[in-house]
């Protein structure tokens, strides 16, 4: 089993709609992940059926039982994120600042202060337009950790994938540098870099590298809008060849990937779009070249 | 007054927005532009200017002292976030997946944990022309974006307290930890969004996102003209104002993709910007008075 | 001498698990006394970030003085894993741990 993950270091590339392109062009032979469950757009063009979901636990805040509670006020002392305050007369704690650490709890004399699991969002078990298994989630607003549900997806995709011995799990991976990206990347086969002719796109692409490096984990580049900016496309192309980074191919500039997803559809399923072409092209390369390795 | 400028997704012309508002405005008043956004922060490829402050962002890890370690493994237990191993004649101590809560230093009966500074992230101020520009930027390979965004903030609020000072924080995108770091200070948040699926869907998330934090909410489309009319039905319904509608011309992308300030070749993109800095400037009136 | 896998079930007819930090099973077979023991890591996987580090400690907990597992793991685990002297050997991803132990034997595999 190889597992693909696509990413982009800044958001707005193309990401999610390459993704969801390759998921259609992959139909019932893979698996899809969206761990990019900040942003999950791709249920939007894959149209799952949210038959099986889970309640997502994730993290713990502190919750002070009063009737304990002796106002001693040592729990506020020890917080270092400032979550605990005396609001009228009382220990408060303020669940948007708690990280769950737990210090609080540990010294509390009176025992009064308990750690609760916080449900995050929820994990959804799709099939898909293409009848293909597709693990998404929701995190919910102001969720702490979406990198442990990062990590939650990926594993429940894998597991399909095992269990119904597909051969690939295609991940749509999470924006920036941070833990959930970390989480996405983490035993990756190989990684897409879906990126734009743009100062930002070239310079979040660097760091987002950077990453990978640390991963050491191969990776092509699809160059998104590449007409945009002739100068700009050429100076990540070089970037890619000092990096050891394959440049798959160009995606022009084009409004169709827009009118498509209106629809609710890939712009390969989007009439006749040269996009869509290249798509099956760039797909096509990429599996054969990942099967290669696997006996 | 504080505006972050913010979106339920990456993408949607955020740092565009940010950074065109603040070079417009300050052509007339005295604006601080902030760029929270830490994991990927852009706001300084479209500003060329004097880097007039320089600090690294440090954040408190535990480090093990041997010789005063028994050994007792108590530090492990009381530690949430899987940073620290006890093993029997040593301690490994892995600070990225450290929070900085002090349980282990404090708690360890021997002192054999002290907290010592950790290079996390960077903090830069540039004086940029006509306003003052200030990032935060975290180190590649490190994971806690939060420590970085709250030091900048401690920053703004210490080099520029004025009142009469505009500070647009431009936040990082998402609805999780970060975002709510960037956006709780601000006196109000604009949403970017584009009028897409796509769009419409992130913007759904922000609004209840910026709603728990009972912050007021004002729209902005950009890339007006693609894609259909449901954004504005959202915003009509949800009764949060849509007040500036960004076209969408390949010239705007061609501009943005060199770098380029926008607003000064585009009359568009100029006026939909003085819509927004008169309602800046209503709301400011409001509070303040 | 105590000798571990990562694996995808519990007994010697299983899979190598190819993942070090987050696999599924860790199997522990003696070749001395010809005993295996396993043990359901289900619990380390579901931390977000450090599982690497909990899983080696783990394994020295159980004894093991050597690792046969598929992809290398990650940096924290090594350096708990040289920590606690557990030698590594690599590439084998695809094999019951039978078959694994055997390739481990025959010198085989790649030390890490």
């Amino acid at each position: 089993m190889k597992e693909i993950v696509v990413i982009s270091g800044k958001g707005g590339t193309g990401k999610t709609s390459v993704t969801a392109s390759f998921a259609v062009l992959g139909g019932g032979d893979i698996v899809t992940a969206d761990c990019d469950v900040d942003a999950a757009d791709m249920h939007m063009l894959m149209d799952p059926d949210f038959a099986v979901s889970e309640e997502f636990m994730s993290g713990e805040l502190a919750v002070i039982d009063h009737s304990l509670c002796s106002q001693c006020g040592k729990c506020a002392r020890v917080c270092r994120f400032d979550a605990i305050d005396l609001v009228n007369g009382r220990f408060r704690i303020d669940p948007v600042s708690c990280e769950g650490c737990g210090y609080c709890a540990r010294i509390c004399p009176e025992k009064a202060i308990s750690m609760q699991e916080q449900k995050a969002g929820d994990v959804y078990i799709s099939t898909t337009k293409t009848d293909a298994p597709m693990v998404h989630a929701k995190l919910g607003t102001n969720a702490e950790n979406s990198g442990r549900l990062v990590a939650k997806v990926k594993n429940e995709a894998k597991r399909i994938a095992l269990e119904t011995g597909r051969n690939i799990v295609l991940v749509d991976g999470s924006p920036g540098i941070g833990c959930p990206v970390v989480s996405s990347l983490s035993g990756a086969d190989y990684i897409i870099f879906v990126t734009e002719p743009t100062v930002s796109g070239l310079h979040d692409l660097k760091r987002v590298n950077e990453l990978r490096k640390i991963f050491d984990i191969p990776a092509g580049c699809i160059i998104n809008k590449s007409d945009l900016n002739s100068e700009m496309a050429k100076q990540i192309t070089d970037y890619l060849d000092q990096e050891g980074i394959q440049f798959i191919g160009n995606i022009p500039y084009d409004e169709s990937f827009t009118k498509a997803m209106t629809n609710r559809q890939t712009i390969v399923e989007y009439d006749g779009s040269e996009t869509g072409r290249s798509l099956s092209e760039y797909w096509k390369t990429i599996t054969e070249q990942l099967m290669q390795g696997e006996k | 007054m504080k505006v972050a400028i913010a979106s339920g997704k990456g993408g949607t012309g955020k740092t565009t927005l940010a950074v065109n508002l603040a070079a417009y405005m300050s052509e007339s008043e005295r604006v601080v532009l902030a760029d929270l956004d830490v994991e990927e922060p852009n706001s300084s490829l479209f500003l060329k200017g004097e880097v007039v402050h320089k600090e690294a962002i440090y954040t408190n890890v535990p480090r093990w002292e041997k010789d005063a370690c028994s050994n007792c493994g108590l530090c492990q237990k009381v530690c949430n976030f899987h940073a620290i191993l006890a093993l029997p004649a040593e301690v490994m101590v892995f600070p990225e997946l450290c929070h900085g809560c002090y349980a282990c230093s404090e708690l360890c009966p021997k002192d054999a944990l002290p907290m010592v500074a950790r290079k996390t992230g960077e903090l830069r101020q540039l004086n940029v022309g006509s306003f003052q520009f200030v990032e935060g930027r975290l180190d590649v390979g490190q994971e806690q974006a939060v420590p970085v965004i709250n030091r900048t903030l401690e920053y703004l609020n210490d080099e520029f307290p004025e009142l009469d000072t505009t500070v647009i924080l431009d936040a990082p995108p998402g609805t999780a930890c970060p975002v709510v770091a960037a956006t709780r200070e601000a006196d109000f948040v604009i949403l970017v969004t584009e009028p897409t699926p796509f769009g419409l869907y992130d913007l759904t998330l922000a609004v209840d996102l910026v709603r728990d934090l009972s912050k007021e909410i004002a729209v902005v489309v950009n890339r007006f003209g693609i894609g259909n009319d449901d954004v504005f039905a959202f915003c009509e319904e949800s009764s949060i104002p849509v007040i500036a509608r960004i076209p969408n011309d390949r010239k705007i992308a061609e501009l943005y993709s060199r770098g380029e300030l926008v607003y000064r070749k585009v009359p568009e993109v100029k006026r939909e910007l003085e819509k927004i800095r008169t309602l800046i400037h209503e709301y400011s009136r409001r509070t303040v008075f | 001498m105590k000798i571990a896998f990562s694996a995808q079930g519990d007994t010697m007819d299983s899979m190598i698990d190819p993942r070090f930090g987050r696999a599924a099973y860790l199997v522990v077979y003696d070749d001395e006394s010809g005993e295996t023991s396993g043990f359901d890591n289900q619990s380390i996987t579901g931390v977000a970030h450090g599982a690497g580090p909990q899983t080696s400690q783990k394994l020295m907990e159980m004894g093991a003085q050597v690792l046969i597992t598929g992809n290398g793991p990650g940096g924290n685990a090594q350096a708990v894993l040289r920590k606690t002297n557990t030698k590594v050997f690599v590439g084998a991803a695809g094999m019951t741990l039978r078959e694994a132990y055997n390739a481990y034997k025959r010198g085989a595999l790649q030390e890490f």
